[in-house]
């Protein structure tokens, strides 16, 4: 039970912020009104999948430091649910973008930014399904994650920075910034971001077991335990 | 020591390079038919083609042509070679100088390209000096980058794919600084407006010398 509070209050996260984020009041905007709401459930998905596939690169640094299988299961099962994270983070943008800019895709650096990064990681599970010997593939795909989050960055925090963009909180307008963020709306949205992680680690976390029982599964049927 | 041995690396490039004489004008013909292409498929009837769209084809060129180039510094090579090399020489040295070599290769790539985008098709660009800076620097950060995952692509099966695929999303970033600059440059707007996303494309180059000399031994290993 010690060992598990943390999942108990991510799921205590998300029961609240679904209720709180539904009914409690948002601050009327122009042009955003109730998908302000969005806050809640769409910047959360960023946050954790840069989050995660910053501990995927961690662990990628661990296994060229230490070549272990677990390292290297760690770091792909990272990238694995950071990608998942990455791809609701895209649609919810995508159902919010059709309601207050008129379409889904909009061409916006940010959306454009985004379509990358899972780009980067889509490119990095093709290069780990085509590589046939383990210690091989680990050593690759990690320097491959390295190098590719490194060169992810500008194009995610730098470049989105230097163009102007109809995202809220670029370019003057209203939403994701401390004055327009009132302090109800901070009571959900914090909470929220350290529940969906939460619950992402958790996922992480299972998905690392089921993965090691497989293995062993796996050896036990060719006899070698 | 380690000097010396950085020096007879690209010396050997160079002589390997001159020597092969196939391989080097399949680059070069390769980069013309690729203009040959844009010219016939754009630019054949007058006037259908406008500064932006220059711009996108420049670069298209380019980034196809360099892909190619920078490809075969490791993918293609006899394994022989591979542990010759790794008995003479350390992995670092070895990454510097196909980085090197490579970045003035692709400078010599890229200069040939818009000369021929002068002849066949125009030259709408009037600031020469800042176009041509930006084209030695993209040649740097693209040749670091490709040469690194050129040599991740040779460990596969499936080598030359994978090279594409591995090499556009990281090479993005690098190409967006080199668009921007270069839509500066054909409007010939002052130089301080280009002098942010000249240090942006700095800094990228950068990262991706330090984490190409900083992996690819591990990369060598095998």
């Amino acid at each position: 039970m010690k060992k598990h509070w943390w999942k108990i209050v991510g799921v205590l996260l998300l029961v609240y912020i679904h209720i709180g984020g539904m009914f409690i009041e948002v601050p009327r905007l122009n042009i955003l009104n109730e998908t302000a709401r969005a806050l809640y459930f769409h910047v959360p998905m960023w946050f954790t999948m840069i989050l995660l596939y910053g501990f995927s690169v961690y662990y990628s640094i661990q296994y060229l430091r230490n070549p272990s299988t677990d390292n290297d299961l760690k770091s792909m099962q990272f990238a694995h649910v950071g990608t998942a994270f990455g791809i609701l983070g895209i649609l919810t943008g995508m159902l919010w973008a059709n309601y207050t800019w008129g379409t889904p895709w909009h061409g916006d650096p940010k959306q454009n930014g985004a379509a990358i990064a899972l780009l980067v990681y889509l490119a990095y599970f093709v290069l780990r399904g085509s590589l046939d010997n383990e210690e091989q593939r680990g050593r690759l795909s990690a320097v491959y994650n390295i190098f590719a989050f490194a060169a992810m960055i500008p194009l995610i925090f730098i470049i989105p920075r230097l163009t102007d963009s109809m995202h809220p909180g670029n370019g003057g307008n209203p939403g994701f910034n401390a004055y327009d963020l009132d302090s109800r709306m901070r009571m959900i949205f914090y909470p929220a971001v350290i529940g969906w992680f939460l619950i992402g680690l958790w996922i992480v976390s299972l998905r690392v077991r089921w993965k090691k029982i497989q293995e062993r599964l796996f050896d036990l049927e060719d006899g070698k335990i | 020591m380690t000097n010396q041995v950085l020096v007879h690396l690209i010396k050997k490039e160079f002589t390997l390079e001159l020597r092969r004489k196939s391989v080097i004008s399949g680059i070069g013909l390769y980069l013309f038919s690729l203009i040959f292409i844009c010219y016939i498929t754009f630019s054949l009837r007058q006037n259908s083609i406008n500064a932006a769209t220059w711009s996108a084809l420049f670069w298209l060129t380019i980034l196809f042509s360099v892909v190619n180039t920078v490809a075969k510094s490791f993918i293609g090579e006899r394994k022989g070679l591979f542990i010759y090399m790794y008995s003479v020489a350390s992995p670092k040295s070895i990454i510097l100088s196909k980085i090197i070599y490579n970045s003035l290769l692709c400078t010599l790539l890229s200069l040939a390209g818009f000369a021929l985008f002068s002849v066949f098709i125009f030259n709408p660009v009037q600031d020469m000096v800042l176009f041509v800076s930006a084209l030695a620097l993209t040649s740097i950060g693209f040749s670091a980058s490709l040469s690194l995952i050129s040599g991740i692509a040779s460990k596969a099966n499936n080598s030359n794919i994978l090279m594409a695929v591995l090499s556009f999303p990281v090479l993005i970033s690098i190409l967006l600084m080199a668009i921007r600059i270069t839509k500066n440059a054909i409007d010939g707007i002052d130089r301080s407006a280009s002098i942010d996303e000249m240090l942006n494309l700095l800094a990228i180059n950068a990262i991706a010398v330090v984490l190409a000399y900083l992996l690819f031994p591990y990369i060598w290993r095998s």
